[in-house]
């Protein structure tokens, strides 16, 4: 197996814009609100940057194709820039590419920024888009939590869980969720609400009520990575580094093979054991300290929870109503708020997971700081749970 | 050399579940048309959203062929309607993909008069009896459009059967029949029309009807041969009610009682199929071996065939057919749902629904086989099935390449694995419900479920897959289909689905 990436890349900066309705921001601004705060973290200025990546979803909606977009917001001295896409994992991978460039040693520095406005459709959700021309001959023409709904009926004929006790559960983690993201000042959503407001919410996609579904928010979100000796000799303290990163694409095994049960994420638990071997975690219970993970709807958070290895399989109903991922929990999971509060600007989710990852291990996440962290791993899903895209990284202080 | 007895060979019917109930339509329209309140009995077959005549005659011609027909007898498809999705694209050749007919097969559509199924019956008979054709499918459906407050939308149902001519084990030999050409117009629909124009009820009756019908059933009586007093089954698709058609049979010499339901009160006229859809359910419930039927069928004109039921008409004792279809009903009391499915309000679908829906017909074609005739793989080395097809297997034990034959998937058994019922994307029958559908032999689909009962589903239950409208493209006029799973409300639920990998 390859060596790995593991303290092959520091970040030198980070930067979010805030998260949510922006009627007073184009995808441009909420770029440029991004890059500055990281520009400003990282200390150095745009000459630096050697190359950069760029993801964004929804080209139609958002900033139209190709790298031009960010180059132009951002005035970048004319370097590459890289345009990446994979569902709403692509803010991972736009990290991914700048970590890899400076890993590979072809550049220095390098930039990644992710951003999506999503508030320009003139409706509520996601926009309805088609996958080439083939899929939307045959596939349901569903929506995204309809997808997702489905891990709920799948896994309660797996676990027998009734209908009420997963119900509970799910909405456990949305009361969890809105928790943290009061405190969070960038975050989409910061009203607390109660279990029963969540249970008794209006109907989305069966059995997701509204308070099961994230937040469709505009934002951007920006990293700057170079080695950890640049990062020193630029005189940096408490030094984050990448540990693994690791993305896992579906084959069609679960759309078209009978041998998956439709109750769990297939490529999460395959990106979840090299990432934990990247980074040399042999027990993610108790050596992870915080989690920030692709809960695009609460059943999916849920699932995810023992497809991280973290809740043993079958185990996460109990440990989500036990609090083992409350933000006084033993892992405190979203503690930004999530996907859920914080918002999900499709192109900049994987790159605030580790914003907030990055905020904890340094010790400047204000009132929701937890109390000494030492690894964080992000969790970036993309597509549905039948055919997806799914990114591990994990992140901690340099030599944990 | 007496000549090989031609006859239908088999049957099948398929009448949609929603039963319209015309007291609601009445109810709701006697603000402005009390004189409808006395027709407010009964009621009327309503077809789903996503059903038109090709996917009614598709489901007609399943029940016929059964699910363990390998249909490369097939060589000749008839289908008569007279509201067929496509004026230019062969409607029947629609059908023959939906069935995954043999490319070989002669397909016609026959069209612009109520007695099409009449007409295609008989083109279908010569082609036989021609020795052109050894097993010619006869297929009609209507799904007739009606504007709202009128008698039509109260008389009319939707609805399809099917017939198969051939000369082996033959149900009901064709005895001979004849056929009227007479340019009478009760109604007609233009060029450019989405509905019919109708002309006096009265004038119809007593000009058309009672004098165009006993001249058919003369000259079909003279040229088989048969007297009238050896008619059992006098099957005629009318309006007038049973005494009229009683009347009629009367006056032809035969015995009123030989007057065959017309299905008014539970079903209601199902346009160009309604003589065979009479038909079948004649042959089903009433007829015994040795009985005379003779069918007629009222348009332009009238056609009248006469047919002899043998013993062998015990074979069809399986299918569904009409008495089938109309046990399996669904009560509808909402007509504002009949109005919206049928395209007569103007209603807001929510900017979701604005997304293109144009199809690449480049696609289709390379892909027929899977879109129309839900046809996926199986590797000829491990067995492995699924869909769609593809060059490198799906197994992950062993990536074969280049190794799968076409397998078909439609009449295969399925359970729901998982689920949902989702509010969120654009239904026309919200909440669109869909899931993943796994076959019991091996293979996965994840599509849309149809003809729902919302709360009822569940992972576990059984489905059975139908050939349905997927998605409509109103900017180009057309229409896409695909397959759809329609849970079973009796199977179990809750039972584990997943299996092994294979």
């Amino acid at each position: 197996m390859a060596a790995g990436i593991k303290d092959k890349v520091a970040i030198l900066g980070m930067g979010c814009s805030k998260f949510g309705e922006r009627w007073d921001a184009g995808p441009e601004d909420l770029m440029v609100e991004a890059y500055l705060e990281a520009m400003q973290d990282a200390g150095i200025e745009p000459t630096q940057l050697d190359a950069a990546w760029f993801s964004t979803h929804i080209d139609e909606i958002g900033t139209g194709k190709g790298g031009t977009p960010l180059s132009v917001a951002l005035r970048l001295p004319n370097i590459a820039v890289t345009r990446v896409e994979n569902f709403c994992a692509s803010g991972s991978e736009a990290f991914r590419g700048a970590v890899y460039a400076v890993a590979s040693g072809a550049a220095d520095i390098a930039l990644a920024v992710g951003v999506e406005k999503l508030k320009d459709t003139g409706y509520g959700g996601l926009p309805v888009g088609n996958m080439g021309t083939l899929n939307p001959q045959w596939s349901p023409s569903g929506s995204a939590p309809g997808n997702f709904a489905q891990l709920a009926s799948a896994y309660r004929a797996k676990h027998g869980v009734s209908r009420e006790d997963l119900k509970r559960a799910i909405a456990h983690v949305s009361v969890k969720s809105h928790a943290n993201g009061a405190k969070n000042p960038k975050a989409h959503l910061r009203n607390v609400v109660t279990e029963e407001q969540v249970l008794n919410a209006p109907m989305i996609a069966e059995p997701l009520g509204l308070f099961d579904c994230c937040g469709v928010s505009d934002g951007a979100a920006a990293v700057i990575v170079t080695t950890p000796e640049i990062a020193k000799a630029m005189g940096k303290k408490d030094i984050v580094t990448v540990k693994a990163m690791q993305l896992s694409v579906s084959n069609g095994l679960e759309s078209q093979h009978n041998s998956w049960d439709g109750s769990y994420f297939h490529t999460a638990r395959i990106a979840a054991k090299k990432a934990y071997k990247e980074a040399g975690i042999d027990n993610p219970r108790d050596e992870v300290s915080m989690i920030e993970v692709h809960d695009c709807f609460s059943i999916t958070e849920l699932v995810t929870m023992e497809d991280l290895f973290i809740s043993p399989e079958g185990g996460a109903v109990k440990d989500v109503m036990d609090g083992f991922y409350d933000a006084d929990g033993k892992v405190p999971c979203q503690i930004d708020g999530g996907l859920k509060c914080f918002g999900h600007p499709i192109g900049a989710s994987g790159l605030r997971m580790a914003y907030e990852m990055y905020l904890q291990l340094q010790g400047r996440a204000g009132d929701r700081q937890l109390a000494n962290p030492k690894i964080g791993l992000t969790h970036n899903l993309g597509g549905a749970p039948s055919q997806n895209v799914c990114s591990v990284t994990i992140i901690g202080a340099h030599g944990a | 050399m007496a000549q090989q007895a031609v006859g239908l060979t088999a049957y099948g019917a398929y009448i949609p579940r929603l039963r319209l109930q015309r007291k609601a339509v009445a109810q709701a329209n006697a603000w402005i048309a009390p004189n409808f309140l006395g027709k407010g009995k009964g009621e009327r077959s309503m077809a789903n959203w996503d059903e038109d005549a090709v996917t009614m005659a598709v489901e007609a011609a399943r029940d016929l062929l059964g699910p363990d027909d390998d249909r490369s007898h097939v060589d000749a498809l008839y289908f008569g309607s007279t509201t067929m999705p496509f004026k230019d694209r062969l409607n029947s050749g629609i059908i023959a993909a939906a069935l995954t007919l043999d490319e070989n097969v002669r397909a016609v559509d026959v069209a612009s008069t109520q007695r099409a199924d009449t007409s295609a019956l008989m083109q279908a008979l010569a082609a036989v009896k021609a020795g052109e054709a050894k097993s010619a499918l006869v297929l009609a459906a209507d799904h007739r459009k009606t504007k709202a407050v009128t008698s039509q939308e109260l008389d009319f149902g939707d609805g399809a059967a099917a017939v198969m001519i051939g000369s082996d084990n033959v149900i009901a030999t064709y005895l001979g029949g004849a056929s009227l050409t007479i340019d009478f117009i009760d109604h007609f629909r233009g060029d450019t029309e989405e509905f019919d124009y109708n002309w006096e009820e009265r004038w119809i009756r007593d000009e058309g009807f009672a004098k165009i019908v006993p001249r058919a059933v003369k000259a079909a009586l003279e040229k088989s041969g048969v007297s009238a007093g050896d008619i059992k089954h006098f099957v005629l698709p009318c309006i007038f009610g049973d005494k009229f058609a009683q009347q009629l049979a009367k006056r032809s010499g035969i015995a009123p009682e030989a007057a065959r339901d017309t299905l008014a009160l539970n079903c209601g006229e199902t346009g160009a199929a309604h003589a065979l859809v009479m038909l079948v359910h004649t042959l089903q419930k009433d007829a015994k071996p040795g009985d005379k039927v003779l069918m007629l069928h009222f348009g332009g004109g009238c056609d009248a065939l006469i047919f002899e039921v043998t013993d062998k008409i015990a074979s069809q004792a399986g299918k569904r057919g009409v008495v089938g279809s109309l046990a399996a009903r669904v009560e509808e009391t909402n007509y504002l749902k009949f109005l919206t499915f049928n395209g007569l309000v103007e209603w807001e679908k929510g900017m979701r629904a604005e997304q293109d829906k144009k199809t690449a017909l480049t696609t289709l074609y390379r892909n027929e086989d899977m879109l129309m005739g839900l046809v996926g793989g199986r590797c000829k080395e491990t067995g492995v099935v699924q869909f769609p097809r593809s060059r490198i297997s799906v197994n992950p034990n062993n990536h074969t390449v280049d190794t799968q034959e076409p397998y078909k998937f439609a009449e295969r058994k399925a359970k729901i694995l998982s689920w949902s019922a989702d509010f969120l994307s654009f239904s026309m029958n919200p909440p669109n419900h869909y899931g993943m559908v796994v076959f019991d032999e091996g293979g996965r689909i994840m599509m849309d479920f149809t003809d729902v009962e919302t709360g009822s589903v569940d992972s576990g239950m059984e489905v059975k897959l139908v050939f349905r409208i997927k998605e409509f493209d109103d900017k180009r006029g057309f229409r896409r289909y695909f397959w759809k799973a329609v849970p079973i409300a009796t199977s179990g639920a809750k039972s584990q689905t997943g299996q092994a990998a294979e």
